[in-house]
């Protein structure tokens, strides 16, 4: 059938327009990672529960395991890898996460990092209850999510003081 | 030798290296890998529990569109050999010996071969130009099943007349084991109490939040096989791809890139069966498993019942135990004794119990295999033993922490031989640590008193509010070996290379921090690289709480030898004794004499092969040394963990209010790292308690397949967790170094069960199984008020 | 109320445990309804990953996407925030042929708080209703409900108009629009109409959508007046789908007794409920803990829930009465009556 065949997708991510091409059954978070490449976006469970594949969508998270490709045309996407481009200091967020050892094997932290980044947005100085509950749909089975929370009070205060 | 001054690298809280790529979202984790031109696999799964496989055609699956190629398990059998038992091997001939241990053996294919035995057994591959076209692939073949009695339960499994699940066993005993020591029956028969007890620990799972993935690459001109893969083992999957391939081992490179998480080891089909694919297709495939997939049959876990007795005095104090258990090991027992022995090994844990029996099987059953995973058998026996202690406070009327300072083995006990072998065949010994001072260093810090004291108030205003108790040893820095080669480059930066294979442990931190301390270079200009056999001869991988002992002992003394070497060329080259050199961050000076030093680049075409070459005699040219280290045998960390929950009996919801840990992990390399190991076990130990378990019903057929049903613990569930420390430094390591990664999961299952049970005590309620839903509670609530009431008119009525 | 009853969430990804689950022989009640059930002969859990294929349509107006459901028929399906049906497809547990994208057509969002009604396109998004200015403090239940629909993710882009038409009997605007009495308008081949949500909500994933009939929007009548509201919610950890929730709406009267009250609850049964006989033992009486238990019993003796993994139905029946209780008591404590200690 023609008509589910692989057409042009054009994504702005980052900033950047990208093209590839995709079935419109591929989802988006395969179209970012297996067509454009941007693999900081990570799969962890495909029927958007994990988090892992948390993005931003016009400034908003959204799962990107439960959107398809052509649904992001249009749209302003925002990704791990447009936090802190190659060659930048790293965003606050990223900064307060290494300082606080709010990560360990790494995979879950790019759904975190864009969760939390709307989390300040919303709230630039949550409490510990807030935090513990806006980020419980981010699954982590490694830190336990302790450093979690305490990296995220401390992004905020980093970015606090950057606003300042 | 380290020092122990404060300024040392090691026992710093480093911010980690490895951080820097992984927040950025530049981690390389399998799936990242792009070999150009991999075609995809997907594989087919038995949707029965027990089945023959009575008719399966691929070739309609060719006919789907982006389809290449389809294979099952005919076309494997005779060319991939079945999987060797790697475990099974490490049962030592010392331990044959000491130990009444008998391990069958039963192997099993990368795919199934007319007959499947659980749900998610691979029966077919598909291999298309993406995932995608391969489900469609997957969905076109054509099989018939013709379903055969399953066996949900090992108690079945056990009774006359079931069916035998592999003729090769005999029966569906796959592993047995049997210990004892001093005389058991003469002191259970002279008691005055004994306490028996069924206790049942559910299956859950790994979970981790990376499911597993493969890669492999076929390079036909040089006979050469590359493969990818999200294990913690690379050299194990090389070894075993070596065997089951027919491929000599030189010939074969497994990469082991970023991982997210893993916590556990296990053997999987797929390991074989894609390289295999990229071999037969001359073309490189790659396969990652997805979620549902995962939850069907990676890294089961627990699955075990014990029929606990224990012999008691009026004061509390255990005489003798007697264990009896069975693992329900699923359709296959991969791991040999591997989780059961740990489970016997630590059941005892830190109380002095020198008269015991214990016996274990692992039984057979149409389930998923289970594997070793983050306690590998200890939160099990624990369980049992620490709710069976709160069982004996309670009828001696003693507080829970009272009967445990009464059978806690006594600082000056240590180093304490525990009357049996180690898994490992050497004699068992808890070689350091002191369990009372443990205890109370965390009920002070907790405030246990303080809580106690307002428990009756709290009760009065309707609020069940419990706190429980548990604790635990843990054999760690098992062996048999991991190594390292430090190497020194021009520049005088530091790479090292290593065996062991981090997952989110930090290693590449801690391992830089052992190395900075030894050579005398800071830590950042160190390097430390993992998961590549080729880079490496040999090595065995992170599990089992060993990384840090092992390869942070290799590190550590190549980091000294090759010291020992750069000072005694550098002393060549300046006519001095290396003892009067130090290194600097440009080279290596005189201590004593202004201006005379060597660059490291001077140092290193010093040590280069050829004319120019100024070696000291005796010295092989290069700046590398590589060692391996081997472990006597474990060094046993310990831990005290003290929870507090609050219980609502009208939903028999349980909140976990705070969690504290006192661990003894030796020497701390990172002590941040250390505290989030043990908050990582932590939650994963609440999720086991509370949340996670893999559920199936009488056909075995899994009825957790997505994460709506199989449960894991988020931030809203998981309260603050509260580390504490006490270092009782190894003897069995030049660093004291024991490890942690996985003392955090074992207890939470027992201390949450007993706050639960402390939080409901006037209705006398037992928990004796995990995980403890909130329905489950429930009814030992209704149960608990109906046997009240019921004692009320009695009282009432004589 | 106790620490422990969780205020917690929908996933409104819709899919019922069950519905991933192995539909059996036995579980006539677990399945998904056409037109895209899976195939009629019952076949145990395959593990099924990536969506099939299907055809993609993005109509710009109302009337093409209408035009586009006639055409294609049982063979096509309308996406809106996609966050139940991506995962259905997903799992390949859904496969139509065509998916017409709701997302493109313009005028179908909108929230606005208009006197006693809320006015909602069908296409608003969770969370704009969650966070739209005033609501909470006018009807607290509403914002209550939305705040368990899974994690602000799921609802920065499920739809209110999604949630209804996909009736999961576990979706909190399922209760919502029982309890406020939801006037809901459908657009079709057949032209516009506007059906009460009481008609609407027919059983698990069924609703009076005829055949390419599509959900515009909706108004709920927001109470006025002395009037409290709460959504009480029990699932196993935040963010999961209800064990059983419920939404209390009470207005007082002039004395302090209970002039009007509402009880909807989710996750009992094939449908949300509104259940009657408890709401008419309410009104006139003075609201007591007493009284809020005798409506509890009233509500228990209505339900017939289901069983599934995490719960049985004995134990649905048991804590929606508890949460009924719970509900009705801060609802009461915050329309500014009853025993302030009795809230939850």
């Amino acid at each position: 059938m023609i008509a589910t065949a692989p057409r042009e997708v054009v994504l702005r991510v980052n900033g950047v327009e990208h093209r590839g091409f995709a079935e419109p059954r591929v989802t988006l978070v395969d179209f970012l990672r297996d067509e454009l490449g941007l693999t900081g976006t990570h799969v962890g469970c495909e029927h958007g529960v994990c988090g892992a594949c948390t993005i931003l969508l016009d400034g908003r998270t959204v799962r990107s395991c439960l959107m398809l490709a052509v649904q992001a045309e249009g749209h302003e996407l925002r990704t791990v890898e447009g936090l802190a481009p190659a060659d930048e200091p790293l965003h606050p967020i990223q900064e307060a996460f290494s300082e606080k050892h709010g990560l360990q094997c790494g995979f879950c932290t790019p759904g975190f990092l864009m969760s939390v980044e709307e989390l300040l947005r919303d709230d630039p100085d949550p409490s510990e209850e807030t935090i513990r509950s806006r980020l419980s749909g981010n699954i982590c089975r490694c830190t336990g999510y302790q450093n979690i929370v305490e990296a995220v009070r401390y992004a905020a205060e980093l970015t606090r003081e950057a606003a300042a | 030798m380290t020092t122990t001054a404060a300024d040392t690298w090691v026992g710093q809280r480093l911010r980690r290296k490895e951080d820097a790529r992984l927040v950025r979202g530049a981690g390389r984790f399998t799936p990242d890998v792009v070999v150009p031109g991999a075609l995809h696999a997907a594989v087919l799964r038995s949707p029965f529990a027990h089945a023959e496989i009575t008719s399966l055609d691929v070739a309609p699956a060719l006919r789907v569109e982006g389809v290449v190629a389809a294979f099952t398990g005919a076309d494997l059998a005779g060319r991939v050999g079945t999987f060797v038992e790697a475990a099974g091997k490490e049962i030592t001939p010392q331990l044959q010996a000491l130990v009444d241990v008998e391990v069958k053996s039963c192997p099993l294919s990368p795919i199934a071969h007319g007959r499947t035995l659980w749900v998610g057994q691979p029966v077919a591959v598909v291999v298309a130009r993406d995932r995608y076209a391969a489900e469609d692939g997957l969905e076109a073949i054509e099989a018939d099943y013709e379903p055969l009695e399953a066996i949900p339960d090992p108690e079945l499994a056990l009774r006359d007349g079931a069916p035998v699940l592999h003729e090769e066993l005999g029966d569906n005993v796959a592993a047995r084991l049997a210990m004892a020591s001093g005389d058991v029956d003469a002191a259970f028969a002279h008691a005055p109490h004994v306490l028996r007890e069924r206790f049942t620990f559910g299956r859950s799972a790994g979970n981790a939040m990376e499911t597993r993935s493969v890669q492999a690459s076929w390079d036909e001109g040089r006979d050469e096989l590359t493969v990818w893969i999200t294990s913690p083992r690379p050299h194990l999957i090389r070894t075993n791809l070596s065997e089951m391939l027919g491929l000599p081992l030189e010939r074969i490179r497994v990469i082991a890139p970023d991982i997210g998480g893993s916590f556990g080891t296990g053997l999987f089909g797929e390991d074989a069966l894609i390289p295999y694919l990229a071999m037969t297709l001359r073309h490189p495939v790659r396969w990652t498993e997805d979620r549902q997939e995962a939850l069907l049959g990676t890294r089961h876990c627990r699955d075990q019942v014990h029929d606990l007795e224990l012999a008691y005095d009026d004061d509390g104090r255990i005489l003798a135990l007697r264990d009896s258990f069975l693992v329900d090991a699923g359709a296959y027992n991969l791991y040999a004794v591997t989780v059961s022995y740990n489970t016997a090994a630590h059941l005892r844990g830190q109380y002095a119990i020198d008269t015991f029996s214990i016996e274990g099987r692992n039984v057979v059953t149409t389930k998923a295999p289970v594997a070793p995973v983050r306690g590998a058998g200890r939160p099990e026996g624990v369980f049992a033993l620490d709710r069976a202690l709160d069982l004996i406070a309670a009828e001696c009327g003693l507080d829970p922490a009272d009967v445990r300072r009464r059978n806690l083995i006594p600082a000056e006990e240590m180093p304490r031989p525990m009357g049996m072998p180690y898994r490992d065949g050497a004699e068992m010994v808890y070689d350091s640590g002191d369990y009372p001072a443990q205890l109370e260093q965390a009920l002070e810090a907790f405030g246990y008193d303080e809580l106690r004291a307002r428990q009756a108030e709290w009760r009065a205003a309707g609020r069940y509010v419990g706190v429980g108790i548990s604790s635990y040893v843990e054999g760690s820095g098992f062996g048999p070996y991991d190594g390292a080669i430090v190497r020194l480059d021009q520049r005088g930066n530091l790479h090292v290379v290593t065996g062991a294979k981090p997952h989110g442990q930090g290693l590449e931190t801690t391992l830089a921090q052992v190395c900075a301390d030894e050579f005398g270079l800071p830590p950042e200009r160190i390097t430390v690289t993992s998961g590549d056999t080729s880079l490496l001869q040999f090595g065995v991988g992170t599990f089992a709480s060993r990384s840090a002992v092992t390869a942070g002992s290799a590190v550590g003394i190549a980091s000294q030898r090759l010291r020992d070497k750069v000072l005694a060329v550098a002393g060549e080259l300046l006519e001095a004794s290396p003892a009067d050199l130090v290194i600097g961050d440009e080279g290596v000076a005189s201590r004593d004499v202004a201006d005379h030093s060597v660059t490291f680049a001077e140092i290193h075409s010093a040590a280069a092969p050829g004319p120019k070459s100024r070696l000291p005699a005796g010295l092989e040219p290069g700046l590398a040394v590589e060692y391996y280290f081997v472990p006597p045998t474990v060094t046993f960390a310990s831990g005290t963990h003290v929870a507090s929950v609050e219980v609502d009996p009208e939903t028999g919801f349980v909140r976990v209010l705070r969690y504290l840990t006192v661990d003894d992990c030796g020497r701390m390399l990172n002590p941040t790292i250390v505290e989030g190991q043990i908050q990582g076990g932590v939650a994963h130990g609440i999720g086991t308690a509370l949340f996670e378990g893999v559920l199936y019903d009488e056909d075995c057929q899994l009825l957790t397949g997505s994460y709506m049903d199989y449960l894991l613990p988020t931030s809203a569930e998981v309260p603050p967790i509260e580390v504490g420390h006490q270092e009782y430094l190894s003897d069995l390591n030049p660093f004291g170094i024991k490890g942690c990664g996985e003392g955090g999961a074992v207890s939470p299952p027992a201390a949450i069960a007993n706050a639960v049970v402390d939080a409901l005590r006037p209705l006398r309620i037992n928990v004796n199984r995990v995980p403890l839903g909130p329905e489950t509670l429930l009814d030992l609530i209704a149960q608990a008020r109906a046997l009240e009431g019921g004692e009320r008119r009695e009282e009432v009525a004589s | 109320m106790g620490a422990c009853a969780r205020r917690i969430a929908v996933v409104p990804v819709g899919i019922q445990a069950s519905s991933l689950r192995a539909p059996r022989a036995d579980a006539a009640a677990w399945r998904m309804p056409s037109p895209h059930a899976p195939p009629s002969r019952l076949e145990p859990l395959v593990s099924r990953v990536k969506p099939p294929p299907f055809e993609y349509l993005a109509p710009r107006s109302l009337d093409e996407a209408v035009a586009a459901l006639a055409e294609h028929g049982d063979e096509a399906k309308a996406m809106a925030g996609g966050q139940s049906l991506v995962p259905l497809l997903a799992f390949r547990l859904a496969r139509p042929s065509v998916i017409v994208d709701l997302n493109g057509i313009g005028g179908l969002d909108g929230a606005r708080l208009d006197g006693d009604t809320l006015e909602l396109g069908a296409l608003t998004r969770q969370r704009d209703v969650e966070r739209l200015p005033g609501l909470r403090e006018r009807c607290p239940m509403i914002v209550e409900a939305i705040e368990q629909v899974g994690h602000v993710a799921i609802r920065n882009r499920g739809t209110v108009g999604g949630s209804l038409a996909h009736a999961d009997p576990a979706a909190e605007w399922t209760a919502l629009a029982l309890a406020l009495d939801a006037e809901l308008d459908l657009v079709g081949p057949g032209g516009a109409r506007t059906v009460p949500a009481a008609e609407f909500l027919i059983s698990y994933f069924t609703t009076a959508l005829g055949p390419g009939e599509l959900l515009t929007g909706l108004r709920l009548n927001v109470p006025n007046g002395r009037s409290g509201s709460c959504f009480l919610e029990l699932a196993r950890r935040h963010g999961d789908f209800a064990i059983a929730g419920v939404g209390a709406l009470v207005t007082l009267d002039g004395e302090g007794s209970v002039g009007d009250a509402r009880v909807a609850l989710i996750g009992v049964g094939e449908r949300a409920v509104r259940v009657a006989a408890a709401e008419e033992l309410l009104r006139g009486r003075r609201p007591t803990a007493e009284l809020f238990a005798e409506a509890a019993a009233a509500v228990q003796a209505e339900l017939d829930p289901n069983s599934d993994v995490h719960a049985t139905a004995d134990y649905r029946r048991h804590v929606a009465g508890v949460l009924v209780r719970r509900a009705l008591a801060t609802a009461v404590g915050r329309a500014g009556g009853g025993d302030r200690d009795g809230a939850a």
